[in-house]
């Protein structure tokens, strides 16, 4: 111990008596991708023991969700894991659609999956550059950084905020996409699989990377289980789970797509998966962009009823739907008692909302299950008998955002 | 959902009920998925037997949380997801226990519940027996008040700022310049507990 309490007794025996280290890993360290705190003791070099002290970020979401209306709510998903927004608004809108028994029109569905995806990318490009960057590289995250731009852009131009967008709304999504954008997300899609390839040839088999990653924060099957892995962490080490297959949601089941699974369950294997999963998610962006074209992804892009608004144009002629309106925007719609676990693929792994309603305008509970959470929570056994530098290197590979880690 | 997925749910629903008569209180099937209620002091064998029964097989923890219902005498409802990646199906286990109950910790059984029960306990003030490190988690050092409780106030009691004179960070209780704005939606003709202004002599009678 530092502090003291176990007495310096160095100059009794006369010998150099040997103790283990304790260190402080953040909360402000630029490897601890956000405000991680570490408390690490070491004997040497190596880790004995990682206690990770986390909720420095937490905002109390939950709480907040308890006084808000079902639609208020939808902004602060964005919130928890803001590199892919939208992928947690998804959830939302499933738990309360299951619960209102409504059915998302087709277009909606596919402009889902379409984002959901770009959500996809623009999480796994910061995760792999920024690994990178952890150990040593500085160029890829410029690259990586370069790409997320354009799809960032596109986010803007579909719902208006480049981040936190609210975009997927209840019923469907909040208004249909522009066939200028529909045409520069095919052209971004095809460009992309090149931009991949530069940033393959940067890290793939760069010799730094691989000492640093390779062999480095090993996963077996019994540990992902036990401790709870979903996505990349479990896909890494050759299982392949993946609830867009498994358990399909939206229209994923009509998506041809191959799901990319590790062999060695290491860091450097899970960067692997995540270069081949973004290449898996362009191909699912350009099937997308076809059957948006196709006439039988033509329409609206809102299931109209009850707990969505009306069109502009009803408005302007109808008294029904301007009452609709206001009430929908300030009492909000009422959700059926009943609760629900909705969950989806998201870029880290299983997010899932678990809402308990109770026929009011405002969820009596709402739960957030993060996979960042139960990743995290693995550290100090992952980590343990690891070097120190390896640390970075773990925390990099099991994608934490502390987003979704403190809500 | 299906009518296959719901019928597959509950043979497996009514699978655990017959292998874990004691346990299981209820069982259900709604908005496709399975909830079966259990007594509280038998959380920790049930879950085991999830985990280790051929048919369940239900290996992975999803979650842990907790639902505050004030009004009645077991005040909350732990719940518990649980998924099998290899048989590919979900389930839910509630159990309602009183504030001064404990209930056990299923660390032991999967290390991963380590951290959503300290939150639980964090957030609603569950004690858990046999949980190894029950520390609070998301909240702040030295925090008083279980947040998620529905009698603890949204605003909280107390705020932090940095003080120029004490060169720290001081804590103060919460000084709202408005009231917290917490608007009652119920339609006054469907279930509002309160007398609509001017209506004072109808209610009396």
């Amino acid at each position: 111990m530092m502090d003291g309490t176990k007495g310096f007794t160095d100059t009794l025996t006369g010998e150099q008596k040997i103790r283990n280290f304790n260190i402080n890993f953040g909360p402000q360290h630029p490897a601890a991708h956000g405000v991680l705190r570490l408390v690490l003791e070491l004997d040497g070099e190596i880790v004995e023991r990682c206690d990770p002290h986390i909720g420095l970020l937490h905002r109390g979401t939950e709480k907040l969700m308890e006084s808000r209306t079902y639609l208020q709510n939808l902004p602060y998903l964005d919130r928890l894991d803001y590199v892919a927004p939208m992928n947690q608004e998804h959830a939302w809108c499933l738990a309360l659609e299951r619960l209102t028994g409504t059915e998302v029109p087709r277009r909606a569905s596919l402009i889902r999956v379409l984002y959901s995806e770009i959500g996809r990318v623009l999480n796994h490009l910061l995760n792999v550059t920024t690994q990178a960057m952890d150990v040593g590289a500085l160029t890829p995250p410029l690259w990586g950084f370069n790409e997320r731009e354009k799809l960032m852009d596109f986010y803007e131009r579909a719902s208006g905020a480049r981040l936190h967008a609210a975009y997927f709304r209840p019923g469907g999504v909040h208004q249909d996409l522009p066939p200028a954008l529909i045409n520069d997300i095919e052209k971004w899609a095809e460009e992309f699989p090149q931009k991949l390839d530069d940033i393959d040839t940067l890290l793939t088999e760069n010799r730094i990377f691989k000492q640093r990653n390779a062999d480095i924060g090993v996963v077996s099957e019994e540990e992902i289980t036990d401790w709870g892995f979903s996505g990349v962490m479990v896909r890494g080490s050759g299982l392949a789970w993946d609830l867009r297959r498994a358990q399909p949601y939206e229209c994923y089941d009509e998506f041809d797509f191959k799901i990319p699974v590790g062999k060695n369950g290491d860091c450097y294997d899970r960067y692997l998966c995540r270069m081949a999963e973004m290449r898996e998610s362009t191909s699912i962006i350009r099937q997308a962009i076809a059957k948006l074209r196709a006439p039988e992804g033509q329409g609206d892009v809102m299931a109209r009823g009850k707990i969505t608004p009306p069109k502009r144009g009803d408005m302007k002629t109808s008294m029904e739907a301007l009452i609709h309106h206001f009430k929908l925007y300030t009492e909000g719609f009422h959700v059926p008692a009943g609760e629900v676990y909705a969950a989806v693929e998201a870029p880290k792994g299983e997010f899932g909302v678990y809402l308990v309603a109770d026929g009011t305008n405002k969820p009596y509970r709402a739960k957030l299950r993060a996979p960042g959470f139960l990743h995290l929570q693995a550290m100090d056994h992952m980590a343990k008998g690891h070097m120190l530098a390896d640390v970075s290197a773990i925390l990099g590979s099991m994608d934490i955002v502390f987003g979704e880690v403190d809500r | 959902m299906s009518d296959a997925q719901d019928h597959a749910l509950k043979e497996l629903g009514a699978y655990i009920e017959v292998k874990q008569p004691d346990a299981v209180l209820e069982v259900s099937v709604a908005f496709g998925e399975l909830t079966v209620t259990v007594t509280a002091s038998s959380i920790a064998d049930f879950v085991r037997f999830l985990k280790t029964d051929e048919t369940c097989r239900f290996s992975t923890l999803i979650d842990i949380t907790a639902v505050d219902y004030p009004q009645r005498r077991q005040r909350f409802d732990v719940v518990y997801h649980f998924l099998s990646m290899y048989r590919n199906q979900r389930i839910r286990i509630k159990s309602a226990v009183r504030e001064d109950e404990m209930i056990a910790s299923i660390t032991d059984i999967h290390p991963s519940a380590n951290w959503f029960e300290r939150e639980v306990f964090d957030m609603f003030g569950i004690l858990y027996s046999g949980h190894p490190d029950l520390r609070r988690i998301l909240t702040d050092y030295g925090f008083r008040g279980h947040p998620l409780r529905k009698d603890f106030p949204t605003t909280g009691y107390v705020e932090v700022r940095y003080d120029e004179d004490a060169k720290r960070v001081v804590y103060e209780p919460v000084s709202l310049p408005q009231d917290y704005r917490q608007f009652d939606f119920m339609s006054p003709w469907e279930g509002a507990n309160y007398i609509l202004p001017g209506d004072e002599k109808g209610a009396a009678k």
